[in-house]
């Protein structure tokens, strides 16, 4: 852990976040929106992957976890007109509390039926939020009253902070003790608990930091966008694009899943202009990195430097 | 014989059960372990001595029965609770972190089972370079396991289980891959376990690769105890002595030189197979000739199996393998299965939720209607339970009947070698005799190749023309059966 802040790949996210935070001095409104899209993204696929990389889980539903935060904060608000941080802080804790109800009997089940509950956990949430439109806005989406600030500059520094100091917990918490075990957990349960684990307990705990990262995460989101909807934080393409953010960035990285959502959102819409080739363009990159470079961006880079 | 035997143990295992589902795997086992022995848990495989100690270890949770650890008893309690007792175990397979060094992977043994531990302490740094020390891999606790060789692997295993200095260490299979150099190495580590008095508890498949080492042996077959003692006292037992040689064996082999091919139907040159690092075959040659009946004999992970893939093409080797004059390799599975050497797995890997006639059938497939309809009549008179079986799914019939369906399925490919992998793994003697009365029916009527792997040599000789043993990933014996007793049964024990 102290070598880490010696290392390179410590020196360069230095370099990387205080570059990014002056920015808004010279870049366009249009490129910083974009950005601060792509940052709440890139805590998205770092939550993910403390769960995949590390625990040997695969939560099929991130945007469950992303959407209970983001409409909670959002209905919160709508309703009562409480303060938007208050909100915010809630629908973390709401997310917290689904994931914990979702994990506590999933994670009893082995293999792809914990993969397969969350899946129908995101259905059951989407139908939901179509269902009740009376207090969601249904399929036309929920209309946010109030926003965090409307200056481009400010959302900016906000999200780089959040994901500077999500990435900074996510990985720490990664690389200590408790990261290790849950390593071992997801590689071998059985000699994980003959060590002396209680793994149920500890995949739990990265089920609800996971959570909570998320609903923060879409939390923030809902109030930058002003409104929230089953495209933006729901459906299971999002989450798609999450899982394929975190792989592609470095599966058991934490980091990676920052860059992965970055290229991600940045790349379709440099290709914007190709219509819907985009999606098609970008898909087949990440199609090729997980076939040929199963361990993704910062994953090739750091087994090299092992390697040396 | 001294204060070992008069105090108390520190456990005590009584009445275990283990069934799953139908099966019962241990039954009614009750064994003592005392500070400072080296108990050794033998049985062929199938035999319930792996489950006996995942029970004891929490890994599988008890049917019946107590595990009672200085005064406490711990059966039904999780893995994780029993390991904070004062459990270690060794596995024989190890998934180490490869991210981490040596070092990290020694301290994640040694980590509290508890959230709130964010930085390792500097005690817990002295902790595991010491047991690194001590377990001989003071070398090369910076490197990651995979720049390590084998036997490293295994010291970090050692390692990992010894961590929290527990009372009781149970070993599965020490020596499993291991050259015989580094297997004293081994036996040396384990005894200085004993002499700081922890209580080890061996399981292995025979008597004679853990004799030096134990204190006294239980022997185990079919999920009960059979006898325990000193392990000359268990050589000597009778039941021990037919369970691994069966008693008196009568033998019909035919000489090798009644049969006048000039080129073997299968020759094995020189092959050699490696997982990783350990090597599972060591320049292994055998020849088999058209419609001779040759048994593989070894114990489990003597590389049997290892060789009946590579024949099948299942696995990259080194050396050559020849039918009838012609190098199999580079040519893929499905075609050697098709050209006639079909293989009947140790695992048997039928169709589970399929019928016995459509498992069949799918053997048959490549047959026209009117063959498949002969080859089905034929077979049923082989095994008649399978026609009265027909219509049911393969899932549900008994241990027997499925291995009965495994090699009638193989028999529908109308094989020319026929390669059977421990047909008798996990089946009761009577289930054994029928099957013996096929294999004998299948020789004397058909000019089927066979090629037998077996643990059991009460069932792998009486049909054998000739016999190889398989030991350590390399053959050791080859002779007819009738010399087999005499000159390598000794060895086999």
């Amino acid at each position: 852990m102290t070598d880490f802040f010696k290392s390179r790949l410590f020196v360069i996210s230095i370099l990387v976040v205080a570059i990014a935070a002056t920015l808004p001095l010279y870049a366009s409104g249009y490129v910083l929106g974009l950005l601060t899209v792509a940052f709440y993204f890139g805590v998205f696929a770092m939550s993910w992957d403390l769960l995949f990389g590390f625990a040997g889980e695969v939560n099929f539903g991130p945007t469950f976890l992303i959407g209970v935060g983001a409409y909670t904060a959002g209905i919160l608000n709508n309703l009562y007109g409480w303060s938007v941080y208050l909100c915010i802080f809630l629908g973390a804790m709401a997310a917290v509390v689904a994931g914990f109800v979702l994990a506590l009997p999933a994670l009893r089940l082995r293999g792809p039926y914990f993969g397969l509950t969350t899946l129908v956990a995101v259905l059951i949430l989407q139908n939901f939020v179509v269902v009740f439109a009376g207090l969601t806005g249904g399929e036309i989406g929920l209309t946010i009253p109030d926003v965090i600030t409307i200056s481009a500059n400010i959302n900016y520094w906000i999200a780089l902070g959040f994901m500077t100091i999500s990435a900074a917990i996510l990985f720490g918490l990664s690389q200590s003790p408790i990261g290790l075990v849950l390593q071992a957990s997801g590689q071998d349960a059985v000699q994980a608990g003959a060590l002396g684990f209680n793994i149920v307990k500890h995949k739990l705990f990265a089920f609800i930091v996971s959570a909570f990262f998320s609903g923060l995460s879409g939390a923030l989101l809902v109030f930058y966008f002003g409104t929230a909807s089953v495209g933006t934080v729901v459906d299971i393409a999002v989450g798609v694009n999450v899982i394929v953010a975190a792989v592609l960035g470095g599966r058991r990285t934490v980091l990676g899943g920052a860059l992965g959502a970055i290229f991600l959102i940045v790349a379709s819409e440099f290709l914007r202009p190709t219509g819907e080739l985009a999606t098609f363009i970008v898909s087949t990159v990440a199609l090729l990195v997980v076939l040929f470079f199963p361990g993704g961006f910062l994953g090739a880079a750091l087994s090299r430097e092992a390697r040396t | 014989m001294d204060a070992r035997t008069t105090s108390p143990p520190t456990l005590q295992v009584r009445g275990l059960v283990k069934r799953f589902g139908g099966l019962t795997a241990v039954k009614n086992l009750s064994l003592d372990l005392r500070d400072g022995e080296i108990l050794g848990l033998i049985g062929p495989n199938g035999s319930g001595k792996s489950t006996a100690m995942k029970s004891i270890m929490g890994i599988e949770r008890p049917t019946a029965g107590d595990v009672v650890f200085q005064g406490e008893n711990l059966a039904g309690l999780p893995a994780h609770k029993i390991a904070r007792k004062g459990f270690g175990m060794v596995f024989q397979h190890s998934r180490p972190l490869n991210r981490q060094t040596v070092l990290e992977n020694i301290m994640v043994a040694l980590l509290p089972d508890s959230l709130l531990m964010l930085l390792p302490d500097k005690a817990l740094i002295e902790r595991a370079k010491w047991i690194a020390e001590r377990v001989g891999l003071g070398a090369v606790m910076n490197r990651r396991p995979p720049t390590l060789p084998f036997a490293d692997l295994r010291r970090l295993e050692l390692a990992k289980a010894i961590a929290r200095d527990p009372k009781i260490v149970l070993v599965d299979e020490p020596f499993a891959g291991l050259t015989l150099a580094e297997v004293g190495t081994f036996s040396e580590l384990i005894r200085s376990f004993r002499d700081e008095g922890r209580a080890v508890l061996l399981v292995d498949h025979n008597v004679k690769s853990v004799a030096a080492l134990v204190d006294r042996v239980l022997a185990m077959y079919l999920g009960e105890e059979i006898v325990t003692g000193r392990a000359d006292e268990v050589m000597r037992n009778e039941t021990v002595r037919r369970v691994y040689l069966g008693g008196a064996l009568e033998t019909h082999a035919r000489p090798e030189t009644s049969f006048k091919d000039q080129v073997p139907a299968l020759e094995v040159k020189d092959l050699n197979v490696h997982y990783g690092k350990a090597q599972a075959l060591e320049n292994v040659s055998i020849h088999i000739h058209h419609g001779e009946f040759v048994s593989i004999v070894g114990l489990n992970g003597a590389g049997k199996t290892t060789l009946f893939n590579a024949i099948s093409g299942f696995l990259a080797y080194g050396g050559d393998i020849v039918r009838d004059g012609e190098k199999l390799r580079g040519i893929s599975p499905a075609k050697i299965a098709r050209s006639g050497i079909v293989q009947c797995p140790e695992t048997r890997e039928l169709f589970g939720e399929m019928t016995v006639r459509e498992n069949l059938d799918l053997g048959g497939q490549h047959l026209s209607d009117q063959e498949r309809e002969r080859q089905l009549t034929w077979l049923f008179e082989l095994f008649p339970i399978l026609k009265a079986r027909q219509d049911q799914l393969a899932q549900t019939l008994s241990g027997g009947e499925q291995q009965m369906l495994a090699i009638g399925r193989a028999l529908m490919m109308q094989p020319k070698i026929l390669i059977l992998d421990e047909p008798t793994l996990g089946l009761a003697p009577v289930i054994l005799e029928q099957l013996s009365k096929a294999l004998e029916k299948l020789r004397q009527t058909t000019p089927i190749t066979v090629l037998l792997g077996e643990q059991n040599v009460t069932f792998a000789l009486p049909h054998a023309d000739r016999v190889y043993v398989l030991e350590h990933a390399r053959i050791v014996w080859e002779g007819d059966p009738g010399r087999f007793a005499k000159e390598a049964g000794a060895g086999y024990l």
